[in-house]
């Protein structure tokens, strides 16, 4: 009679039929990841080939294509489900919705957020990113990218049935990503420059927690708008 | 006093009220606020002393300060009416949202180019990075959203629902974003300019801009109620009172 095996096994069915789908279709997996190598390798070109210069902006550089490429995944997040009435299903679940969101989300940094945590250091060497840098940005990446995917929730629940949601979505989300781009950033530069890099790792580490708390609620909110309308 | 404002509640919930009273209110806020507007006017540009380093050019100070200070309150008062709204199911909060949030933003773009005209003779620049500038122009961004948002949703009821969540997201997260922008601005450039830190003035600058603050919420209100009025009555527009309302006053 107790409720919480349910809820494990809904949990654990959910994350796996969502990883799954994300496997079926690879190619919607590979566009991020191409679009934050392309944005990048356009600073190059654009700015200067210098390899000082681009040393000195590849911190900025890297996570802001990383914040790029993680908004123009969100789309995946709900998107299928909505359009065949999967979303409405889960919502209506008795299990509660937080953690369901939850597994969505984790699912979907699975197959966005690591893989640009996994490139990031290519981008670093292609940039110029000195020796320091490396570690504090894999670190800030792994820290940051769970928290972009968890506040992106909220913008893609609020604008999934929109015809001009994809316009709306990074209006709504970048706003909010500016605290974790400040402090990832800084966190790589300061690296960098040898210095320690704790504070900003445990920034982004509260700020994560603080999103996993908070983000599913306001993210299920979000959803059950979208579905009524 | 709790039966007062439980009351009050109760009477709020009804646009028809608040319709009507506002109607009463908007003449004594315009008012009292031109007269403060006027004496702090007054005062600030042509009696208060002239800043013993900026000269002159710190008298902009009389409208940069109240619209900034306005821009920010507004945008708390646009999340609370939202969570009235969603938690209370009040119509009225909504309409006082949704009503807030341009005025919100116009005050935002106020206190920008107020402080871009300030910076010119100042810091010899239109703009600088500096950490209260930036945190003014997210805070922007953040109106530009729920606006947007809003005019995307054609269902007025869940458009207001969407903008409710949305601007209580936000105001959760300006604190976190208006930390993390000092902390950043420390950062990356130490010192080269001291925003931050306030300057104590002397009270006979200081006075007439507690007249002009004080004047921006009056006129606010007033601006307020003009655009709930109408908000009001566009959205009662297939009730009675509304037809009858228009037949008396408008035709």
């Amino acid at each position: 009679m107790s409720t919480q095996p349910a809820l494990m096994q809904t949990i654990s069915a959910l994350f796996k039929r969502d990883l799954l789908l994300a496997f079926r279709s690879r190619g919607d997996l590979l566009n991020p990841l191409m679009f934050f190598l392309m944005v990048t390798s356009l600073f190059p070109l654009a700015v200067s080939p210098d390899p000082k210069f681009l040393g000195d902006i590849a911190p900025g550089v890297i996570w802001v294509g990383a914040l790029l490429a993680t908004l123009l995944s969100l789309d995946l997040l709900f998107k299928s489900d909505f359009e065949d009435g999967a979303l409405e299903q889960l919502l209506v679940l008795p299990q509660p919705t937080f953690f369901l969101i939850l597994a969505k989300v984790a699912v979907h940094w699975l197959v966005a957020g690591l893989p640009l945590t996994l490139i990031a250091p290519l981008l670093g060497l292609m940039l110029g990113l000195p020796e320091g840098g490396y570690g504090p940005l894999m670190l800030s990446l792994l820290l940051g990218t769970p928290t972009l995917s968890l506040l992106g929730a909220i913008g893609a629940g609020l604008t999934v049935g929109l015809r001009k949601g994809g316009m709306l979505m990074p209006l709504l989300i970048l706003p909010l990503y500016i605290p974790i781009l400040i402090f990832a950033a800084s966190a790589v530069q300061t690296g960098v420059q040898g210095e320690p890099v704790t504070g900003h790792l445990l920034f982004l580490g509260a700020y994560l927690a603080f999103a996993v708390a908070v983000c599913p609620i306001a993210a299920g909110a979000a959803l059950k708008i979208s579905v009524a309308r | 006093m709790w039966q007062a404002l439980k009351r009050l509640y109760h009477r709020l919930g009804s646009p028809k009220w608040f319709f009507e009273i506002s109607a009463k209110w908007s003449p004594w806020f315009l008012w009292i606020g031109a007269a403060l507007m006027a004496a702090g006017l007054v005062w600030g540009l042509a009696y208060a002393p002239a800043d013993y380093l900026q000269g002159n050019s710190f008298r902009i100070i009389y409208i940069h300060v109240p619209s900034a200070l306005l821009s920010q309150s507004a945008y708390v008062m646009m999340a609370v009416g939202g969570l009235i709204g969603l938690v209370w199911k009040m119509k009225l909060a909504f309409v006082v949202s949704k009503v807030i949030a341009p005025i919100g933003a116009t005050m935002a773009v106020l206190a920008l180019l107020t402080g871009a005209i300030w910076g010119k003779p100042t810091w010899g620049t239109w703009w600088v990075w500096d950490a209260r500038l930036t945190s003014m122009l997210i805070l922007l961004f953040l109106y530009f959203g729920v606006i947007a948002l809003h005019n995307a949703i054609e269902n007025e009821d869940l458009a207001n629902k969407a903008a409710a969540i949305l601007s209580i997201v936000g105001t959760i997260n300006i604190p976190i974003i208006k930390y993390s922008v000092e902390w950043w601005n420390t950062l990356h450039q130490p010192a080269t300019i001291t925003l931050t830190k306030k300057p104590t003035m002397a009270p006979e600058m200081f006075i007439p801009l507690v007249f002009t603050i004080l004047a921006f919420y009056c006129w606010f209100a007033v601006w307020l109620f003009a655009r709930t009025r109408n908000e009001i009555l566009w959205r009662e527009r297939r009730t009675q009172w509304v037809k009858k309302w228009v037949r008396d006053n408008a035709l």
